[in-house]
């Protein structure tokens, strides 16, 4: 007897396509919001699967903080070479230097909040009525109740008490003129499927995801990287660590993790052995118990 | 997990499965407990869990708050929407909906079980079937989740006792016998104390049976896809408009019943024209000259077909002797999901596979009563949680099967036109 099985990293694969190609088939000008972080380099590998032999039918956007690891920049760049795909950067460097948004000041002092108005000015800009993203439902609570379409109103806010009931594979993307969605293909993943994807995939990601040595603070119980964009106190200083990133966020607010883990098999590993979240090493959702419902009704990713 | 472990994790299999529960009958505590004992709960999780219910004045860890991560859940202390929570073992990787179990939500649950393979149905050992339990089996036949796990809980407070279990199973075998439920399973079980959740249980030697733990990590799914009736409804052309593929056309899609292979014979609804599948390119390689030798549900492919027809976005690709309904004519089962109530005669925009089109409803034949599952001819008023039976007529033909026979082919949404919400998910007949 043939069984018609498929494993579970397949039927991600195959649901996440779908959902993919639903947004290019029900949208107008969707866009790819590209971080460099390992989520996105899968959202990426997904959407050339889609569309292959065919190139992605539309742009990747980078909403970029000023405050990027260089590393990920130069990934960046190399992949949307490899793949002919159009890169749009939208600078919160620009929003700031215009008056729209206004650094945050002291100590703790992150770019992250500001990603939001880059991310909808560049939203209006191009008039992106649909933005895929590589959120996943078992990064944290509030995304818990993501939808895979998340609708959002013309101010691109997110209201979570009144989203559109998902059944089947039924996805309603249907809108009125200056409303856009949130279109969340890797709904269903967890951390460790996305890195079980990778393995099984062969996919190239940035380096700082492995272990290397790097010169860093702590702060907060947090091991932060020392940058021109971080102000010590006086009491800090700098030691040289071995270290990785579990997440890929800016600069000031992603922690690393010591780590030994120097290839993918490790991090699995590792991850498997983890008692704690990968959010956990990000302090921007440490600001409040519904640090990321609050930002996502705002319009965050 | 060692190296062979990882190995393994290549072949796992998927569950999605569903929980209805009202607060106390101890969800969130059997939730609870096969995450933590699959050590899926984290430290900064359940130390986050744990400082909110000190600072809520709470005895016991709520281990509620891990799923209600909304700011209104969390204040009014209820699952407002369905949470998705996930967790795996070394055999399957698990989704679990988790859905609020009262009557004012019952679409949610609709929402959670459309796509389940099993539900979990909790049972309190000392009240036996309640109303809530009607509507929740209720809602797994309508919904025809393949797999019913009855969890009879707090088997602790009954003393263990097999005859309060074994009335219990009577009960509810009464109850399922109205309904549509093919494959049910029982569990004693105590979730507080964990008796036959991850491990069998010392106080109840008369039960032979499983654990839930191994029943959800062993239960047959792989036939709970129809791989017989062969359906492929288009999603997307694939044209590159590029030299090195210039006469590329692929139909991208994602298939929702049957197995097609290269060099089937098959048909194309509309047009009803006939061609030979060339190609069918897996999603495993960006290769075109890579080919499957059979895909099957659920996969998602692109086909490339020996002649050129004119096919588009909403067309189903089928075998030549196994086509399905074609009709404007449609008869439901719908779960309203609006606070606004269904027009009679009123028109809605409807989407069903990957086809757009618009009907007005016909006929609102009944309503049922979830909880004693009666039929209601004469109350056509149909508000949001209420379930009936309607007729529709749709612009445009459908190609359908019954939601029994294929539930991807068999459901239909109905969406507002001024709003644009989705207020009705249909169950074909």
């Amino acid at each position: 007897m043939i069984l018609y099985n498929l494993n579970h990293l397949r039927i991600l694969e195959s649901e996440a396509i779908f959902v993919i190609r639903e947004t290019a088939a029900q949208f107008e000008k969707p866009a790819l919001l590209f971080s460099g972080g390992k989520d996105s380099i899968v959202m990426v590998h997904l959407a050339r699967k889609a569309f292959f032999p065919a190139k992605i039918p539309f742009p990747l956007v980078h909403i970029d903080t000023g405050h990027n690891f260089p590393e990920t920049i130069v990934f960046r760049d190399k992949l949307v070479k490899e793949i002919g795909a159009q890169l749009i950067v939208g600078s919160v460097q620009d929003a700031i230097d215009q008056g729209r948004a206004v650094e945050e000041k002291g100590m703790n002092a992150s770019r992250n909040i500001l990603q939001t108005v880059s991310l909808l000015d560049t939203i209006e800009k191009y008039k992106f009525d649909a933005c895929l993203g590589g959120a996943r439902r078992d990064e944290e609570k509030a995304r818990a109740k993501e939808r895979f379409f998340s609708h959002r109103d013309e101010f691109g806010q997110w209201d979570p008490k009144n989203q559109r009931p998902e059944l089947w594979n039924l996805l309603n993307g249907k809108k009125n003129i200056g409303e856009n969605f949130r279109i969340f293909p890797l709904s269903n993943w967890t951390e460790m499927d996305v890195w079980q994807y990778i393995a099984m995939e062969n996919l190239e990601i940035p380096t700082i995801y492995f272990a290397h040595d790097r010169k860093c603070v702590i702060r907060d119980n947090q091991i932060l990287s020392a940058s021109d964009f971080i102000s010590l106190k006086p009491e800090e200083k700098i030691e040289t660590m071995h270290v990785r990133y579990r997440t890929v966020g800016d600069m000031t607010c992603t922690g690393a993790v010591l780590s030994p883990a120097s290839n993918v098999s490790d991090i699995i590993l590792e991850i498997a052995a983890s008692r704690t979240t990968e959010r956990g090493t990000r302090t921007d959702d440490k600001r409040s118990e519904t640090a990321m419902e609050d930002r996502k009704k705002q319009g965050y990713f | 997990m060692n190296v062979r472990e990882l190995d393994n994790y290549h072949n796992m299999e998927l569950l999605r499965f569903t929980t209805a529960g009202s607060v106390d009958d101890g969800k969130s505590t059997l939730i609870g407990r096969l995450l933590y004992d699959s050590k899926s709960i984290f430290e900064d999780q359940m130390e986050a869990v744990e400082r909110t219910s000190k600072a809520k004045g709470f005895e016991h860890v709520d281990l509620a708050l891990l799923t209600d991560g909304l700011r209104a859940e969390r204040e009014q202390g209820i699952t407002i929407d369905v949470a998705y929570r996930y967790f795996a073992t070394p055999k399957r990787k698990f989704i679990i909906a988790d859905t609020p179990g009262h009557i004012q939500y019952t679409r949610n649950m609709v929402t959670g079980a459309s796509t389940a393979n099993l539900a979990l149905i909790l049972v309190d050992a000392r009240k036996g079937i309640l109303e809530q339990t009607n509507r929740h089996s209720f809602i797994a036949s309508l919904l025809q989740i393949p797999h019913i796990i009855v969890c009879i809980n707090k088997m602790d407070l009954v003393d263990y006792s097999q005859e309060v279990y074994d009335n219990v199973v009577t009960e509810y075998k009464k109850l399922s016998s109205r309904l549509d439920v093919k494959d049910v399973h029982f569990i004693p079980i105590s979730a507080l104390k964990g008796d036959n959740v991850v491990d069998k249980s010392k106080n109840m030697d008369w039960y032979m049976g499983s654990t839930l733990m191994y029943m959800l990590e062993n239960i047959h799914i792989s036939s709970d896809e129809n791989h017989i009736d062969c359906r492929f409804p288009v999603q997307y052309v694939i044209r590159p408009q590029a030299t090195e593929h210039h006469d590329f056309r692929g139909y991208a899609g994602r298939i929702s019943g049957g197995v097609f292979k290269p060099n089937d014979v098959v048909k194309i609804l509309p047009s009803g024209f006939t061609a030979k599948i060339k190609s069918i390119n897996p999603l495993q390689s960006m290769n075109v000259d890579q080919v499957v030798s059979e895909a099957f549900a659920p996969m998602s492919v692109t086909m490339t077909l020996d002649t050129d027809i004119d096919i588009s976005r909403g067309d189903m690709i089928v075998r030549e002797n196994n086509v399905p309904n074609i009709s404007q004519d449609i008869e439901m089962m719908v779960c309203w999901m609006s606070d606004k109530p269904m027009v009679h005669n009123g028109k809605y925009a409807i989407k069903h596979t990957t086809k757009d089109a618009r009907c007005i409803v016909k006929e609102i034949r009944y309503k049922v009563d979830v909880n004693t599952l009666h039929r209601l001819e004469n109350d056509k008023q149909i508000g949001m949680n209420d379930i009936a039976r309607i007729q529709i007529r749709t612009t445009t033909p459908l190609f359908f099967d019954s939601y029994r026979k294929n539930r991807i082919t068999g459901s239909i949404i109905l969406i507002d036109e001024g709003t644009n919400e989705t207020v009705g998910a249909g169950m074909i007949i």
